[in-house]
């Protein structure tokens, strides 16, 4: 039989005959060896890639010149036994020739290659035949062995680590269900239609109902009534797969209906493919911090001294009110302040006066508290009373009236008997269309008006005088912006020479073009004016002002130019500044004293100090004329008059009115006589006459009759813009 | 015992396994009908895979003893799969008996036939791990008893990092291997390519998809980016019969149907 078609290698022939040289050292083997080398060499060739064996290609053909040892032998021993050809078969196995083409070609060969390699007489192939029946039976014994073996390996492999791995699923949901079971908080295990299927010890132990109990209910039944809208909302959108989790405070009642707070969390489980399947609750009890934070809260919420609620409970009970307040309901607070108390404080010491205080809290809680009523201390010694849905005013008057008297009988502290007595200031009203802040700031006010009024009294809530206050409030607190922002203006009423209705003078008048109010005259902010001190700047800048259009006059005119008249108010002539500010407003604007007339009323010069006399002194020595307005109105000390520093008499419209009417009944008699002999009085002090209130030709001609020197009035000409002034001036000319 | 979460609870018998497949490559039993049917299916698609099977079990056994020669006295095999013929240990030690060899291998079942297979031997053993996961390999008690972490080791990856996607990042994942190594350590790998062979390389895939470790070839230059950090050994990247062959007759004319590139790489 021919070789394989490529031979084989020279260098293996070389290696593998020092092999055999070396290794063989049967007789037979010498003799046949170079057969052998060959067979194996033939052999290795036919097999290689048909099994994996753990060996180089060397090693290889060394295995099988073993075997090939082996074979011969068997071959020739006598008598003959195909044994050794059976353990061949089972060597090859143990080498792991174990593929199928592998015992196939080995069986070709040994029909094929090895009687040749070997010499063998072709007399007994019966021989050969038993060899390659004994090889391949001793091949499929051992191969079914292995196999056997490997699968009974591979299958021990297979139990082992199923084993392990439930082993460890075992170890690791006993782990699970021992943090399930032990842990210090609560939780269950619910199915999506909320039927609970099992609970940890906790649990049961924190709602007091045994497992079996438990697994009765449904996740819905422990609804509490007090439970935010918000929990169950959250809660349905977890059972429909919408939300993973939520965490909320929620109560729950005991079995034995006690009722616990907890912290309560949610969970989704959802399964492989994200269906929600199981949800989980971990409830954590938390009664005990919430009755403590029930207790700071209490502690927050209450008067320590009189244990009443405090101003921030109050203050909490009356935004509830109004937050559930229906429409027509109305609400009613009495805010209550102690009368001299104060003194009591002052005078017997502060333990007495906290004494008094409980003991007035005892008194007005015993009266007063009800289901919608509150009494809460809310500072020093000030109480309020809220009225929840109160029907009419007369509610909180009533109250009122009950408080006054429940406070009339003396209280006893230690060996004091006080009598006290408190102002009230109430308002009643709808809720509608008023807020707390508003129902507390009218109390307050109230309040004050009470303390004004007189006190052991209550006050009822005025809208109107509230108005009017919040108006004077409101116009004293934007004055001194108001100047700045030129919101005040000056009108001009001339004064007129009676001989020849020439004008020799102009009164200045301040206006305010409010922005809210529109146009104020004076007598709607000048008394507020004085009230607040805002009268010196406001005067100041009306002076300023007056002499400005003075200075244009003069510019203008010349001799012509009418002299102004400012009025002064009695704070501003009493303002130390006073004859300072006059001549530097002179300087400034350039204008010369004597055309300046400072018009005060009887009451800023009569019966004052001296000072303000001195300042009008300083003036009058300047050149400045000082006029007395409104003259015959106040309780001018005639005989004083001659001392002061007075040169012009102004007539107070009064008087001149009556030398209008036609003399039916007399009385225009007496008001000119009245006149006539103020006008002897001043021209017999050298003080000149101006009358007020000239309305008609008729009274202008009586008064130039009486002699008075000049008149103002709408007779001449209303208050008007400067221009008018010069529009008559301009006329005359 | 612990049982890591990557680990699955359950031996799912009803899918193949890429360990018990490559045993039913090499000729063993260690394997089931669905791991045999689907191999059966791979070799019908691609009648070499046996040859290519074997080239790489050779591969391992001349790179093993390489290393060996090279002063190797401890190796971990990575991805060992299911002891067979020719496993490391019996290699190392044939050549050294005091070879030491620690096997790593998440599949449970090539782990638990692994460990009845070494019962005994005091020099090899077998953590059950993830392969992406080198700190709990290097932190296994078995580890700390076979390896000296300081003395250098050859780290065999063989026919294994085609089971990792790219998604995990082989190049970072063998860079974390080579700075636990000592200078003078070696990396033995092997991978599968389609290079050569790209014709078939789709329904190979589409093959293995089928079991926990789905295949993924990479180019040359991509098994050359494994070796980052490492310095080749002679003769670099070859085919798997064309690395040391033991003779020249071992290389047929046509290397590059053994779809699979071998080399072996030194840390400086």
């Amino acid at each position: 039989m021919s070789r394989p078609a490529k031979g084989i290698p020279e260098p293996r022939r070389r290696h593998l005959g020092l092999a055999a040289a070396a290794g063989s050292d049967t007789a037979r083997g010498t003799r046949h060896g170079d057969g052998r080398d060959a067979f194996a060499l033939a052999w290795a060739d036919a097999v290689v890639g048909t099994s994996y064996v753990s060996m180089s290609r060397t090693e290889v053909e060394e295995h099988l010149r073993g075997l090939t040892d082996r074979l011969a032998e068997a071959l020739f021993t006598e008598p003959f036994t195909a044994d050794a050809a059976r353990q061949v078969g089972a060597a090859m196995v143990g080498a792991h020739f174990t593929g199928t083409e592998t015992l196939n070609r080995t069986i070709a060969l040994v029909a094929d290659e090895l009687p040749l390699r070997l010499g063998l007489d072709r007399s007994t192939p019966w021989r050969l035949s038993a060899l390659q029946g004994a090889l391949a039976a001793g091949y499929a014994e051992a191969l079914r062995q292995r196999t056997l073996d490997e699968q009974e390996a591979i299958s021990q492999a297979v139990f082992v680590a199923r084993d392990q791995a439930e082993q460890a699923l075992r170890v690791s949901e006993a782990r699970f269900r021992a943090v399930f079971a032990e842990a210090a908080i609560g939780m269950g295990i619910a199915d999506m239609d909320g039927n609970i299927l099992d609970a940890n010890a906790s649990l049961l132990d924190m709602f007091g109902y045994s497992l079996e109990e438990l697994t009765r209910r449904n996740v819905r039944d422990f609804m509490h009534a007090e439970d935010a809208a918000s929990v169950w909302r959250l809660y349905d959108e977890l059972v429909s797969g919408q939300r993973d989790h939520f965490r909320v405070e929620k109560r729950f009642e005991r079995s034995d209906g006690e009722v616990i707070w907890t912290h309560l969390t949610a969970s989704l489980i959802r399964d492989d493919e994200g269906r929600p399947t199981y949800q989980v609750a971990m409830i954590e009890d938390v009664t005990d911090r919430h009755l403590l934070q029930d207790r700071l809260r209490y502690q927050a919420l209450h008067d320590p001294l009189t244990g009443l609620p405090n101003r921030a409970l109050f203050l909490e009970r009356l935004a509830e009110a109004f937050d559930s307040a229906a429409e027509e309901d109305r609400i009613g607070l009495c805010y209550l302040d102690l009368d001299g108390f104060k003194v009591i404080n002052d005078s017997l010491g502060h333990d007495v006066g906290d004494q008094l205080l409980v003991a007035v809290g005892q008194r007005l809680d015993a009266c007063v508290s009800a289901p919608g009523r509150l009494v809460a201390r809310i500072g020093g010694d000030e109480f309020i009373i809220l009225m929840e849905r109160s029907s009419s005013t007369r509610d909180v008057v009533a109250i009122a009236d009950h408080v006054l008297a429940a406070l009339e009988a003396p209280i006893r502290v230690r060996e004091h008997e006080l009598s006290i007595s408190a102002s009230i200031g109430l308002v009643e009203r709808s809720i509608v269309g008023t807020t707390p802040a508003d129902v507390m700031r009218d109390a307050d006010i109230t309040l004050y008006w009470a303390k004004a009024d007189g006190k052991a009294k209550w006050a009822l809530f005025d809208p109107e005088r509230n108005a009017r206050e919040v108006a004077r409030f409101t116009l004293s607190t934007t004055m001194p912006a108001a100047i700045e922002r030129g919101e005040f203006y000056l009108d001009y009423q001339p004064l007129v020479r009676l001989c020849d209705g020439q004008v020799v003078g102009a009164e200045a008048l301040v206006r305010w073009h409010h922005p809210e109010f529109g146009l104020l005259a004076p007598d709607r902010f000048i008394g507020l004016a004085e009230e607040t001190g805002q009268i010196v700047p406001l005067g100041r800048w009306v002076l300023r002002q007056a002499c400005h259009q003075a200075r244009l006059w003069q510019d203008r005119f010349g001799s012509r130019a009418p002299f102004i008249s400012v009025n002064l108010a009695v704070r501003q002539s009493r303002d130390p500044g006073l004859v300072a500010d006059v001549a530097k407003i002179l300087a400034d604007t350039g204008v010369e004293a004597t055309r300046l007339q400072l018009e005060l009323t009887e009451s800023a010069i009569m019966g004052t100090a001296d000072e303000p006399l001195d300042a009008l002194r300083a003036l009058s020595a300047m050149g400045v004329r000082i006029a007395i307005d409104d003259f015959g109105t106040g309780y001018s000390n005639l005989a004083y008059l001659r001392h002061l520093p007075v040169h012009e008499l102004k007539i107070a419209g009064s008087f001149v009115e009556g030398l209008r009417a036609s003399a039916s009944d007399g009385s225009h008699v007496v008001d000119a006589r009245i006149v006539g002999t103020l006008v002897s009085l001043a021209h017999a002090l050298g003080l000149g006459v101006t009358a007020e209130g000239v309305e008609t030709a008729d009274q202008a001609r009586r008064l130039d009759d009486i002699g008075c020197d000049s008149g103002q009035g709408w007779y001449y000409a209303r208050p008007g813009p400067p221009e008018r002034i010069d529009h008559i001036l301009s006329d005359v000319r | 015992m612990e049982r890591p979460s990557w680990a699955p609870a359950d031996i799912d018998l009803d899918r193949p396994s890429a360990a018990r497949v490559y045993d039913y490559y090499l000729g063993g039993s260690h394997n089931f009908a669905v791991d045999r049917e689907m191999a059966e299916q791979a070799i019908a698609l691609w009648p070499n895979l046996p040859l290519i099977m074997q080239a790489n079990r050779a591969f391992l056994r001349r790179a093993v003893r390489y290393c060996v020669d090279q002063g190797i006295r401890q190796f971990l095999d990575i991805g060992s799969g299911i002891p067979t013929v020719g496993n490391v240990h019996e290699v190392a030690q044939e050549a050294d008996p005091r070879c030491r060899v620690l096997y790593v291998d998440f599949d449970p079942v090539a782990v638990a036939h692994s460990r009845a297979i070494l019962a005994g031997n005091e020099r090899a053993d077998i953590v059950h791990a993830d392969l992406r996961k080198p700190e709990d390999i290097v932190g296994s008690p078995q580890f700390g008893r076979l390896i000296e972490p300081q003395r250098p080791m050859a780290v065999l990856m063989v026919a294994v990092l085609h089971f990792i996607d790219d998604a995990d990042d082989p190049v970072r994942l063998v860079a974390r291997y080579r700075d636990l190594l000592a200078p003078g350590s070696y990396l033995v790998l092997s991978h599968a390519t389609q290079d050569g062979q790209p014709d078939k390389v789709e329904d190979h895939q589409k093959l293995y998809a089928r079991t926990r470790t789905p295949m993924h070839m990479r180019s040359r230059a991509e098994v050359g980016a494994l070796f980052t950090g490492f310095e080749l050994v002679d003769p670099g990247i070859v085919y798997l019969p064309q690395w040391r062959p033991e003779s020249s007759d071992d290389v047929d004319e046509h290397p590059e149907r053994y779809t699979g590139y071998a080399a072996v790489g030194r840390k400086p």
